[in-house]
């Protein structure tokens, strides 16, 4: 490597020398840019995050009618609140694992049914009282009472008792759960002081930031917590924005009002990413576009005439089409490599003969209703009229009925038997699993009733030794995948973009969008 | 009483019974709207006790014209209750969202209302000519174009490849007046651009309409030149039907712009009222509704107000 292009590239991650500059001198000195560019991100990880700064985000999702309450949080602007300013016991990290956030530690007993978590000593609330215990089980308890209007209340049902003794917090479950610390890191869950009960809303927490100006639906302004306790949380200041429409989204970003922003339109991201100051992230992730059937009502009771229909669907097609190749393809199952205990199985592919074949044994005639609506999931027509011609020419008869948005997912989505839908995904197979494909689940939406799959779940959620639980999940996943009434597609990636006035971004983090909600964290502004 | 007293009397009175009956409309159109307002606060989850504590504690179970009599006297006493998300004061919020929204409009209104009749003047001076043609042409197009379109390509030329002015229209009270001016750039173009059109088009018809009068022949046998002729002899006499479409215009800075305020992300009343609307939060949706009449009925009051006075038969009875 050229001396003088290292020294460029070690002055250009430290900010005295701009990223166009450096990438004009290299090229002048011979290097291609792309191996430019990879110096330079080398040499600006090398250098380590820098601090300070404002960081200015635009984000999709925020509402006027938004609460500061963590319980209450359902969009992606409320989640990133919380991340600023609160911390849950425990947080993904990179790998898929748990690393600890109020929580130093954590063990379980034998059978999986109490779990112990010991508290991270010396850490403050904002408002400077110490964390304790106490606050912890508060915490879990105002998240877990029966008259909660929690959107964590779905995974706190299994839990018997909560007890804080010293500097720990045991809680006691009902049925063995191993995988109880990583429901722990649902982002509801945020430590608050005296749990939240009296001021659910004060944005009091142990995280990074302080929340120092709050405007709902419109912007929010936090400072830098000076007493926070770990390394995260580079910038002095960090300001969002929330800009629900894409195009203004994405101008923007262009115009370099902010530096970070979600949900790039899959049609669109190639030309974003052309822009010299601008890139592109596309991260894989659990979310999915499904068609889902009910397997308990007419034609779709039928085994053959659902396979007619998984054999019928071109999913590489859609990928291609819809999700303009941000994506992967789905395998009819809500597992993908996303987690942690996932294992693959062979790839059902687009077969006009044996979705014919099927059609044939079903004995099913005439036309099968699909229904679908924009708002199922982006470009969920077009995907609905590409099911319908691959299913043609399998001498399948697929009618498409466009719904309205309106009403769509109380009227449409878990009443008609045959819709289209998405699902956000969920950190563990046994919490995809147990939202909606045990038999008795609420969100239940292919009306899948298998008794070997539920006894399997619960075994599954009962197993402490991964090799065990492993192999009882690929077992789940054969069941579900060949009887049940999901029709997956495609897996759609999360698409984010920063200019380059940012740096530190990790490719591949496990979790959801914008590095799991920690790119404004874990990313620095360059000097 | 002279006559012309009696007949402001009467429209301004006339245009406070208008505001009645709609807020009446309101008020019923929002209580035959589907759905139960406890049952959209607590979701499907709830339990049949909750609901019923909601309902007493949101009053839903009192009589509808008890309800509708305890809201209207709210609102004219400036209480117009909570929003049920999110529990703020109602008048508070509403406040600095009209407040913003006003602003944009104001300004929107100061660069399009004197623009649009000057140039409807010019028009008219130069009737059939090429600068008549060019005004008409280009006000024609910016009125046909969708205002998010000319919205994104003024965004994209100005702000992504330019930088003259932001995209993001954010305005917040710690910026001065010139920030927020800047800030506002571009969506006061786009508005300017959309309502011009209209009132100049307006400004153009009702003067040429007035130039066939005989009065206009003498002035131009008096030797009057062609722009004074129009100022001080076709224009006053032109001014009631030229008011009127300017308050309509008016009327729609405040409360037609929700699709500006979207693209250019500007915290005024539009995004405020949709993200309610899609919650169901009912009175808030309520008090917009309330306001957003209150505003149309009285600019329209306004310009019939000015056509009045304009009138010298009434203004001077015989």
């Amino acid at each position: 490597m050229n001396d003088h292009l290292q020294y460029l590239a070690r002055h250009a991650a430290a900010g005295k020398l701009s990223r166009r500059d450096f990438m004009a001198k290299a090229a002048a000195l011979g290097f291609s840019a792309a191996a430019a560019g990879t110096l330079l991100t080398t040499e600006a990880r090398a250098a380590g995050p820098q601090k300070g700064g404002t960081m200015r985000i635009g984000l999709q999702g925020g509402s006027t009618t938004d609460s500061l309450d963590p319980a209450l949080s359902t969009n992606q602007v409320t989640l990133m609140l919380v991340r600023l300013w609160g911390e849950a016991l425990v947080e993904l990290n990179d790998d898929g694992g748990l690393d600890g956030k109020v929580a130093e530690s954590y063990e379980a007993s034998a059978d999986a049914k109490v779990w112990t978590f010991k508290i991270r000593k010396g850490i403050t609330f904002s408002n400077g009282q110490s964390v304790t215990a106490e606050d912890v089980a508060k915490t879990l308890e105002r998240h877990s009472g029966e008259d909660t209007k929690s959107g964590a209340l779905g995974i706190m049902r299994g839990i018997k008792s909560i007890s804080a003794e010293g500097d720990t917090v045991s809680i006691e479950l009902e049925t063995p759960n191993a995988d109880l610390p990583y429901l722990m890191a649902d982002y509801h869950l945020v430590i608050q002081p005296g749990g939240g009960m009296d001021d659910p809303a004060a944005a009091i927490g142990t995280g990074p930031y302080i929340i120092k100006d709050v405007d709902m639906g419109v912007r929010i302004v936090a400072e830098k917590n000076p007493n926070y306790w770990g390394d995260i949380g580079h910038a002095e200041t960090i300001e969002l924005i929330v800009i629900n429409d894409n195009t203004a989204r994405v101008a923007a970003l262009q115009s370099g009002q902010v530096d970070l922003i979600d949900r790039v339109p899959p049609r669109t991201a190639k030309l974003v990413d052309r822009a010299p100051n601008i890139t592109v992230h596309s991260t894989s992730g659990p979310g999915h576009y499904v068609f889902i059937m009910h397997a308990n009502t007419a034609p779709f009771d039928n085994k053959d005439v659902r396979m007619a229909l998984k054999y019928g669907i071109n999913r590489q097609e859609m990928v291609d089409k819809v999700l303009n190749g941000y994506g992967s393809i789905g395998n009819d199952s809500p597992i993908n490599s996303s987690y942690p205990m996932f294992t693959a199985v062979e790839q059902r592919e687009y077969d006009p003969d044996k979705a014919m074949h099927h059609l044939k044994a079903s004995g099913h005639e005439g036309e099968i209703l699909l229904r679908t609506s924009d708002n199922s999931f982006p470009g969920a027509p077009d995907a609905s009229a590409l099911f319908q011609q691959s299913c043609a020419s399998a001498g399948i008869n697929l009618n498409v009925k466009r719904e309205p948005n309106d009403g769509y997912w109380s009227e449409v989505w878990n009443k008609q038997p045959f819709c289209t839908s998405y699902w956000g995904g969920r950190p563990t197979q046994d919490q995809m699993y147990t939202t909606a494909y045990l038999s008795t689940a609420d969100w239940n939406d292919t009306r899948f009733n298998n008794e070997q799959f539920d006894q399997l779940l619960l075994a599954a959620r009962a197993e402490l030794d991964t090799a065990k639980r492993t192999q009882m999940y690929a077992d789940m996943g054969e069941i579900q995948r060949d009887e049940g009434g999901l029709i997956c597609p495609m897996f759609n990636d999360f698409v984010d973009a920063t200019s380059d006035r940012l740096d530190g971004w990790v490719e591949n983090a496990k979790g959801f969008a914008l590095m799991n909600s920690y790119a404004p964290l874990r990313m620095w502004v360059k000097a | 009483m002279p006559l012309i007293v009696k007949l402001l009397a009467q429209r301004i009175a006339l245009g406070l019974i208008l505001l009645l009956l709609v807020s009446g409309l309101i008020f019923v159109g929002t209580m035959i709207l589907p759905g139960d307002v406890a049952q959209s606060i607590l979701g499907q989850s709830a339990t049949p006790e909750a609901l019923e504590n909601l309902r007493a504690e949101l009053g839903l179970n009192d009589p509808p014209l008890q309800r509708y009599i305890q809201w209207l006297g709210g609102a004219m006493t400036g209480d117009l209750g909570t929003a049920l998300t999110s529990g703020a004061d109602i008048t508070a919020s509403i406040a600095k969202r009209l407040s913003n929204t006003l602003f944009l409009a104001f300004w929107a209104a100061i660069i399009a209302v004197p623009l649009a009749i000057f140039l409807g003047l010019l028009a008219v001076r130069f009737k059939d000519r090429w600068p008549d043609k060019l005004i008409s042409a280009v006000t024609l197009a910016s009125i046909s174009i969708p205002e998010f379109l000319i919205g994104y390509v003024l965004m994209y030329l100005i702000a992504v490849k330019l930088r003259w002015f932001p995209s993001v229209a954010m305005i917040n009270d710690s910026m001065s007046l010139g920030d927020k001016l800047s800030a506002i750039a571009l969506p006061v173009t786009v508005l300017t651009l959309v309502v011009l059109a209209h009132m100049m088009r307006m400004t153009r018809a009702a003067i040429l309409n007035v130039m066939q009068s005989a009065y206009i022949e003498t002035a131009e046998l008096k030797g009057l030149n062609g722009f004074q002729v129009i100022f001080r002899h076709a224009f006053p006499n032109a001014i009631a039907p030229i008011v009127n479409v300017v308050m309509l215009n008016l009327a729609y800075l405040v409360v037609g712009v929700v699709v500006i305020e979207v693209v250019f992300v500007y915290p005024g009343m539009g995004q405020y009222l949709v993200d309610h609307v899609s919650k169901r939060d009912v009175p808030v949706v309520q008090a917009c509704g309330l306001i957003f009449a209150a505003v149309y009925i009285g600019l329209n009051m306004v310009a019939d107000v000015v056509a009045i006075l304009s009138n010298p038969r009434l203004r001077h009875p015989k």
